[in-house]
């Protein structure tokens, strides 16, 4: 098993696709989180009419102060669909490179193969996680330096609980990567059809329930984009007013995570159980 | 001996399809085993069955005295099926230490089966940028790593040219001298003869015919070319089973009567043009039993 598992993570680590996408979540992170704040900032007045926030209000959210809001303010949708996909180019490719016949002629059972897949990715979510928060931290540190903002950090058991509440929302979207690359066999359907739920779909339905189907919100409340941007929503405790596309209180965080981490489990077992009773041709 | 593979009854559907039908195949220890068939035939689909790739419909298979499939049976088999499959983006060195890692090899066994495969120098390129022939020398490179006492090689000299195909057959062959159990797939039926101990003969997913390589090709025959051929045909049937090859007629007897099968001829009123013993190439008696199978299907 732990073999398997330094193969798995030899594969992530030397493929170029996983560190082009770790690229993409980090600059979105920081463009999103600081560098347009920050040009906002810079080049804003303290008109209050030119938008509603004021400077001031800026400036308090890209300080070491909100470190973990920018970094997983967008991991319901932004960053989760970059995770969706890291699960399917790893799962789906051993499909198109017909790879996965090899792996699983080697020693360990298909079960053992797919659960350190499962591990490797999780590790390599892990680290796109902290290279995010540490990036974040830098440029918190750094504006909080160039404007004179204080430089007040979150608790540390905070810190922890918002990073893992982080990694357990891209985890979820990976492995809803991995599960869709088993169903198809394949890299681009699962991608496509991942996306559209993230990024369109969800938020459609999530509209309409809200604004025509207020009876039906018990099911939009059970979808997987609804529970991540609630879990986020509640261990940075935003204000609804600033939060990020996605991020909204539609339910309890500790049912957000409950459910999340139901998810997590339904698509593995999906996945590992679908692997081990079908031919592989 | 314990038999190495025990098949008894393998079928496998799909769908409509039978690609193997009732499948008995026997491999004993240290013999190199040539499971030889044309396109389409079930070979492919026989050995994925024997790697635990894919579960058969029906029939008993048993590798190494346990199920398919298992983990320490497939810690002792090494296989390559249908093609070379390895990640296009590493290099063919981390390619096979990431197949060691799943398989507990020890690191130094990768140099060896690079050494084997003529490959060392070229380990350190993508796999993607290899040729087909050295795709096909770093996969079975990888279907050594093992040390295993079984290797299934499907096709293994696909793509090869013919340097790289006379390579890979001595290399089988010392596998096989070696110790180790070979089972290997072709369509080629020289490349059998050279190598193999024994061959199967698989079509339309039946085994149509299984012989020592010495015992198939030994035989004898005699090429008669004759006319009125129908006529011919009836006469020469009282000496052994007559096969038609274009114009000519082949039987099989012994070839000390030619001169008696030549009177038989004459005195029937049939026209002799020529009359010669052959050895029976392995490439006849194939057609010979595909042919058949063919014929009773159709
Ligand atoms: N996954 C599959 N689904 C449906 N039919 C299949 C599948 N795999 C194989 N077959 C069918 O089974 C039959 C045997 O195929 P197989 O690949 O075993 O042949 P083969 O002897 O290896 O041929 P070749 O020399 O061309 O490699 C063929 O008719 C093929 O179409
Ligand atoms: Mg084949």
């Amino acid at each position: 098993m732990l073999g398997s598992y330094r193969a798995e993570v030899l594969k992530l680590r030397k493929r170029s696709a996983v560190w082009v996408l770790f690229g993409a979540g980090l600059v979105l992170s920081l463009i999103f989180g600081y560098l347009l704040p920050y040009l906002g900032y810079a080049t804003g007045d303290e008109n209050p009419q030119t938008d509603g926030i004021p400077r001031s209000e800026i400036l308090r959210g890209m300080l070491p102060e909100r470190v973990l809001d920018n970094t997983i303010g967008g991991y319901p949708i932004f960053a989760g669909a970059l995770a969706l996909v890291l699960g399917a180019i790893v799962v789906g490719g051993e499909y198109t490179w017909g790879t996965l016949k090899t792996i699983l002629t080697q020693r360990p059972g298909r079960g053992a193969v797919l659960a350190s897949q499962f591990l490797a990715l999780a590790t390599m979510i892990a680290v796109w996680v902290l290279g995010i928060f540490a990036a974040c931290a830098l440029c918190s540190i750094g504006i909080a330096a160039a404007e004179n903002g204080a430089m007040n950090w979150p608790a540390p058991l905070d810190i922890l609980q918002g990073l893992a509440g982080g990694w357990l929302v891209l985890m979820m979207w990976c492995l809803a990567g991995t599960v869709l690359a088993v169903a198809f066999r394949n890299v681009a359907l699962p991608i496509g059809l991942g996306v559209v739920w993230i990024l369109g779909i969800e938020t459609l339905l999530a509209g309409v329930v809200n604004s025509l189907l207020p009876d039906l919100e018990f099911l939009s409340d059970v979808l997987p984009g609804t529970n991540a941007g609630s879990l986020v929503f509640s261990v940075t405790g935003m204000a609804t007013a600033d939060a990020p596309p996605g991020v909204r209180d539609a339910v309890g965080g500790g049912r957000a995570l409950l459910t999340l981490l139901a998810y997590c489990a339904i698509f593995a077992v999906l996945a590992a159980w679908t692997t081990r009773r079908r031919d592989v041709t | 001996m314990d038999a190495l593979i025990e098949v008894s009854g393998l079928t496998k559907r799909y769908g409509d399809t039978l690609a193997v039908d009732g499948v008995d195949l026997t491999v004993l220890p240290g013999e190199v085993y040539g499971f030889l068939g044309p396109n389409g035939a079930g070979k492919t689909t026989t050995l994925r069955i024997l790697t635990g790739l894919i579960a058969p419909t029906s029939g008993d298979v048993r590798v190494l005295g346990g199920a398919p499939g298992r983990a320490d049976v497939l810690g002792r088999t090494g296989s390559m099926i249908e093609s070379p499959a390895l990640y296009p983006y590493l290099s063919g060195l981390d390619n096979l230490r990431l197949l060691a890692e799943y398989a507990e090899v020890p690191r130094k066994r990768i140099n060896e089966v690079l050494e084997l495969v003529d490959l060392t120098d070229r380990a350190r390129d993508r796999f993607s940028t290899y040729s087909l022939g050295m795709k096909q020398r770093l996969g079975v490179a990888a279907a050594l790593l093992k040390d295993p006492e079984l290797v299934i090689l499907d096709e293994p000299t696909n793509g090869l040219d013919p340097a790289g195909m006379r390579d890979m057959r001595r290399l089988i062959r010392e596998l096989g001298s070696d110790g180790r159990t070979v089972l290997l797939s072709s369509h080629l039926l020289g490349e059998v003869q050279q190598i193999c101990d024994r061959v199967g003969i698989i079509n339309s997913g039946r085994m149509v015919a299984e012989h020592n390589v010495e015992e198939l090709r030994g035989e004898q025959e005699l090429v008669i070319r004759a006319t009125p051929r129908n006529k011919a045909h009836d006469v020469l049937a009282g000496f052994g089973t007559v096969h038609q090859y274009d114009d000519t007629l082949r039987v099989q007897v012994d070839p000390q009567r030619a001169a008696e099968v030549n009177r038989v001829l004459v005195e029937a009123g049939i026209e002799v043009s020529e009359l010669r013993s052959t050895e029976r190439a392995l490439e006849d008696v194939f057609f010979e039993l595909t042919s058949e199978e063919k014929a009773d299907v159709g």
